[in-house]
């Protein structure tokens, strides 16, 4: 006790009280506020099996009771939808640190990772996995989709998903890839350095919208080769290298005959 | 046609009985126009593949028009709101925007081969651009830009800045997002200029950005004002290339005084002919197969989105470099109420009013340090002129730079690099790269010229050896044709500038002297480095060098440059 006195005017005192504060606040927040409805059942069994993967794959970093440790976010209350978007990403277990992790082939199988996302949704409530009817793109429409996504989207993921640069080596991916499912989950859950979209600022609907919109770029262009769909830096470097490559080596063919 | 109105001219009396002959018959007894055709079907000119970059550039601009003329069929240049009625693209349905992007997405998905020709047109323009830099470096490091073509060089780089003002007018007309995001730039460009930026940028936006009218006025600039100088100009720079008869490589024969080739008819008209079809075959194969601004994945403007990878096409890229590049803090000054933001103006008028002027004001400045006035016609090869081609290669490094660094957030995801550190290693690279290259590009010049002397000198080196009686071993070294001689002997290593002394003879100080010093002082920079061609005397020192075993002596009347050689062959 003596020890804690002689260090309350510590600079530092007041950052810790308002963690505490927030911590507090968070916490009575994630006890009261109403959860999302879950609509698979998770058995105890999941819950179980899910702690267990934890420990062995998780626990490392994140703590044994998922409550996080220095630098290394706690998981209480982050809900079964980040869980599986991390997981089912391959993003965690994090292959390594840098600037962000990066997306690989997943590690755990679809029943582990549902295991893992339930044990974490068991300790504090959190957004669930979205239902195949919320992801389903053919139900969206891409045209609202489009006008949502290029006001909230586009300047870090590119104007249809191409992705971008952000600062120091962290990057917003190109979505070309990412599944219905895992869109929606990373704007409900904002992993990384995306912020989040909860369900008041983009509605569900709205956020299949998007998802439509996202799938409806997969098609491809009208015009042909997308040529990475990057914009004019792109079709630049194609303008010189196929084009002007092109007229160039005609032009040599035609100057070296009858001379 | 031409062949016709010779026969006739030929064979006087005789009427002309094929159809195409009585045309041209009945056009030449009333025009004298057979003089012309003949006069012109003969004019020669040199063959060389880069001398078919212009053409390019030329047949693009055909191509532009063409297709531009079908595009102003279905264009509507207003602003006024419309909501987008249209089936495709699904994701633009029932939108709110301009008049003017609906008509694009009109004419792209409902005009047949409207798309097609959107394409064609916007790869043109890339393309158009394209071969006039390629060109404009031929020119350049071959010296073509000297007597007397220095205001043809003028007229060809107002033809390229006409063209990035034709690029640019254009590409801002369908009125997306992106094309939104550089007018928002240009505006922002504007308004940095000291005390009538504001009244500039409202002069031009007809009030506040963006306003209602700066679409229809791109629009007329675009069609009609941009175009019409560019012909204009065009014709004048053929004209002056006819006139002053097209330069020529250096070669054996081939002189300030004389042109080697063939005559227009038939070889070149044949050549031409095809290579405007190629032309216009491979942009068509482009627009055909490769998209290109697709608007609609950028949507109708609205000032507020702007999304990653928004950048200008890429004869714009080293202007948003450029822009990219300058730090924002601490550059922005406010000078008793009024901003002056050196972070926009430094960029986006400095710089590129630097590589402008180096541009324009080259051709003159080389001719005062050469202290050249004599007509040239023989083009250079790069090596003969070390610091033009360094400084030409330095130019080029510069401007390169400044496109990837506009291209700065690509080559961070397409390479796993962190952006912060790509911009500031380009900020370094900026001022050290292009003296970097300089000095490489002059060194390398200066080495391909000792190459050559040594060439000139000792022949070819033929990779036997030869054992004499004495035990000695030589190399066998095989002498120039007359031709490869020609190539590497004839040419000018200029001098730097000699200038009167400082003071008369009675001892006052001349005027002017500190002017000459300084035109001096550049002249030594330019050609204080060179390597003099080889005289004859020089090959006659070598060639006697060689007698001491030369038995046969040579009959050829090429020098043996060659050490020994003849009699160990014989």
């Amino acid at each position: 006790m003596k020890a804690l006195a002689a260090r309350r005017h510590h600079r530092l005192a007041p950052v810790v009280l308002l963690l505490l504060a927030l911590l507090t606040t968070g916490g009575v927040y994630a006890a009261l506020a109403p959860s999302t409805a879950n609509a698979e059942t998770v058995s105890t069994a999941d819950i179980e099996t899910g702690k267990k993967l934890f420990q062995a794959n998780c626990a490392t970093c994140h703590g044994a009771n998922a409550e996080g440790t220095d630098g290394v976010p706690s998981l209480v209350g982050v809900g079964a939808a980040a869980v599986d978007f991390q997981v089912s990403t391959g993003r965690m277990p994090m292959q390594m640190s840098g600037p962000q992790a990066r997306a690989k082939p997943a590690q755990f199988n679809e029943e582990q990772t549902a295991a893992l996302a339930a044990y974490v949704a068991s300790l504090g409530a959190g957004p669930a996995i979205p239902t195949d009817e919320q992801v389903d793109a053919t139900q969206g429409d891409p045209s609202n989709g489009m006008a949502l996504f290029r006001t909230n989207c586009a300047m870090c993921h590119n104007a249809v998903g191409a992705g971008g640069a952000l600062s120091e080596g962290k990057f917003a991916p190109a979505l070309w890839e990412t599944s219905e499912r895992n869109i929606y989950q990373a704007m409900l859950t904002g992993p990384q350095s995306m912020p989040v979209f909860n369900d008041a600022n983009i509605t569900p609907e709205e956020k299949r919208d998007i998802v439509s919109f996202l799938v409806e770029q997969r098609e491809g262009s009208a015009g042909g080769n997308a040529l990475g769909a990057l914009g004019p830096v792109s079709e630049g470097l194609w303008a010189f290298v196929i084009g002007l490559g092109l007229l160039i080596g005609a032009a040599v063919w035609i100057g070296a005959k009858s001379s | 046609m031409s062949t016709a109105t010779h026969d006739t001219k030929r064979e006087a009396p005789a009427k002309p009985t094929t159809p195409v002959g009585k045309a041209a018959d009945y056009l030449d007894q009333r025009t004298s126009i057979g003089v012309a055709v003949k006069e012109f079907a003969r004019k020669v000119f040199p063959d060389h593949w880069s001398f078919m970059l212009g053409e390019i550039a030329l047949f693009s601009f055909v191509v532009l028009i063409a297709s531009g003329f079908f595009l102003t069929m279905f264009f509507e240049p207003s602003m006024a709101l419309t909501t987008y009625e249209g089936e495709h693209p699904a994701n633009m349905h029932g939108q709110l925007m301009s008049v003017a992007f609906a008509s694009t997405l009109d004419m792209s998905f409902e005009v047949r081969g409207g798309l097609l020709m959107r394409q064609i047109h916007h790869w043109s323009a890339l393309i158009f651009m394209a071969s006039i830099v390629v060109h404009m470096m031929r020119v350049f490091f071959t010296g073509a830009f000297r007597k007397p073509r220095e205001l043809n060089w003028i007229v060809g780089l107002v033809l390229m800045i006409l063209g990035l003002a034709a690029g640019f007018s254009g590409y801002s007309l369908p009125d997306d997002v992106l094309s939104g995001n550089g007018l928002r730039i240009t505006d922002g460009v504007i308004k940095s200029i000291p005390v009538i930026g504001s009244f500039m940028s409202y002069l031009v936006f007809g009030g506040e950005f963006p306003g209602h009218h700066i679409v229809p006025r791109l629009f007329t600039i675009h069609i009609f004002v941009v175009p019409g100088i560019l012909l204009a100009l065009i014709a004048l720079h053929l004209f002056l290339m006819v006139l002053q008869k097209h330069t020529q490589y250096p070669g054996g024969g081939r002189t300030d005084k004389n042109v080697v080739g063939y005559p227009a008819a038939p070889v070149y008209v044949a050549k031409m002919t095809g290579n405007f079809f190629i032309v216009a075959g491979v942009l068509t194969l482009m627009g055909a197969t490769m998209a290109i601004n697709n608007v609609w994945n950028y949507g109708p403007f609205d000032p507020s989105p702007v999304s990653a990878g928004a950048q200008p096409d890429w004869y714009m890229l080293f202007l948003e470099g450029s822009l990219r590049l300058m730090p924002g803090q601490g550059t922005e000054w406010v000078i008793g109420g009024f901003t002056l933001p050196l972070n926009v103006l430094v960029p986006a008028v400095v710089i590129p009013g630097i590589l402008f002027t180096f541009l324009f004001v080259y051709p003159f400045l080389e001719a005062r340090v050469t202290g050249d006035d004599k007509e040239h016609h023989v083009l250079d090869r790069p090596r003969n002129k070390p610091v033009r081609t360094g400084l030409g290669v330095g130019f080029l490094t510069a401007f390169i730079i400044l496109a990837l660094a506009g291209s700065n957030d690509l080559i961070a995801t397409h390479f796993g690099l962190s952006i912060n550190s790509i911009t500031w290693v380009f900020r370094f690279l900026l001022f050290v790269g292009p003296v970097f290259a300089y000095y490489i590009t002059k060194r390398i010049c200066l080495g391909l010229q000792r190459k050559d002397r040594e060439l000139v000198l000792h022949g070819h080196e033929s990779g036997r050896i030869v054992r004499f009686a004495n035990g000695e071993y030589i190399e066998v070294h095989t002498p120039l044709d007359e031709q490869e001689r020609w190539l590497r002997v004839n040419y000018e290593a200029p001098a730097p500038l000699a200038i009167a002394p400082k003071t008369d003879a009675r001892g006052v100080k001349r005027k002017g002297y500190g002017s000459d010093k300084r035109w001096q002082g550049l002249s030594r920079f330019f050609y204080e480095d060179r390597v003099e061609p080889v005289t004859p005397a020089e090959v006659e020192a070598a060639h006697s060098h060689g007698e001491h075993d030369e038995l046969t002596g040579s009959e050829r009347q090429t020098v043996e440059a060659g050490v020994g050689t003849t009699s160990q062959e014989h």
